[in-house]
């Protein structure tokens, strides 16, 4: 399968604070990125008409469920126009065992401008983005980065 | 009577990730009050990206189409290429796709009344193109091609 190279996680002192976003996800409930402070997040924008979007979805369902416990989670952002018009049904006959919600410019914003998909932030548990993917990478790279920054826990907080 | 015209065909520049489809610069369109054309668009996709078909294999998939704006020519038909069907790593099945050169014809009917002289002919080809390992945004194609209506 045809991947990026991933590139490594950014040092602590490097990483710049995750911006603030508040959505409504499938059930219609509001939530925020900042709800998250203290777990490991995983950001990823996607849609529906999005393949090689669709080959991460299993992994990160498998991350969700592997790691829940451990302070971890998957948000999926879509960035369909339709929005729950077309992204329900997928839920439908998708397994996505991880919040989902539509996306906006505003937010995509916020992230750089989400140009192409997929696009994945990983968050560390203090809400700073400690890599930024661009395209399908592959599933080790994410997995890699998951054990890493569950591992890393609250030693990371800098100054 | 109809009036067949076929576009030159340009080479693009290199695909840029903000537009890799593109159209042929073309010729003035010659038309007369009341009757059929014919128009042919000859369009680019960059390299290494695909776009949907007008036809594509999946529900979720966005087709490519031509839509014309107002004016006095109205639409008669539309008719695209058929698509390949090409296997890509991140899909189980071959998706119908049109890569590189391509070509859509259209068939517009110039209203009696139409105003004689100088005109624009617009309209767009939405599409949505990918790589084997990234995605963009469903795009428009702005289409703007001179015509004169005799």
């Amino acid at each position: 399968m045809s991947t990026v190279k991933a590139a490594a996680l950014k040092p602590v002192k490097d990483r710049k604070p995750a911006p603030d976003f508040t959505l409504k996800d499938s059930m219609g409930r509001s939530f925020k990125l900042s709800d998250y402070k203290g777990k490991v997040v995983l950001l990823n924008f996607w849609a529906t008409w999005c393949g090689p979007c669709k080959i991460e979805i299993p992994w990160f369902a498998e991350f969700e469920q592997k790691h829940k416990d451990q302070g971890f989670a998957v948000l999926g952002i879509s960035m369909d126009e339709e929005g729950w018009e077309v992204v329900r049904p997928y839920l439908e006959k998708t397994r996505m065992n991880y919040r989902v919600a539509i996306g906006n410019d505003t937010m995509a914003q916020l992230y750089g401008g989400v140009d192409s998909l997929p696009t994945s932030f990983m968050v560390d548990r203090q809400g700073r983005i400690a890599s930024v993917h661009v395209g399908l990478v592959s599933k080790s790279d994410y997995q890699n980065e998951i054990t890493e920054m569950l591992a890393a826990g609250n030693n990371t907080r800098q100054s | 009577m109809q009036a067949t015209l076929g576009l030159c065909l340009a080479m693009p520049s290199a695909a840029q990730m903000n537009a890799p489809l593109t159209q042929a610069p073309s010729a003035k369109l010659m038309a007369r009050q009341g009757e059929t054309m014919s128009v042919q668009l000859h369009l680019q996709l960059g390299a290494g990206y695909h776009v949907n078909s007008n036809t594509p294999s999946d529900e979720f998939l966005i087709p490519l189409k031509l839509t014309w704006d107002e004016s006095p020519f109205t639409p008669v038909g539309v008719e695209y290429p058929k698509g390949q069907l090409e296997k890509y790593s991140f899909s189980e099945k071959p998706l119908s796709v049109y890569t590189g050169d391509f070509e859509i014809t259209a068939k517009l009917r110039v209203a009696a009344s139409a105003p004689k002289g100088p005109g624009k002919l617009t309209g767009k080809v939405r599409y949505q193109a990918c790589t084997q390992t990234i995605c963009l945004p469903p795009r428009s194609l702005a289409i703007q091609l001179p015509i004169e209506i005799r």
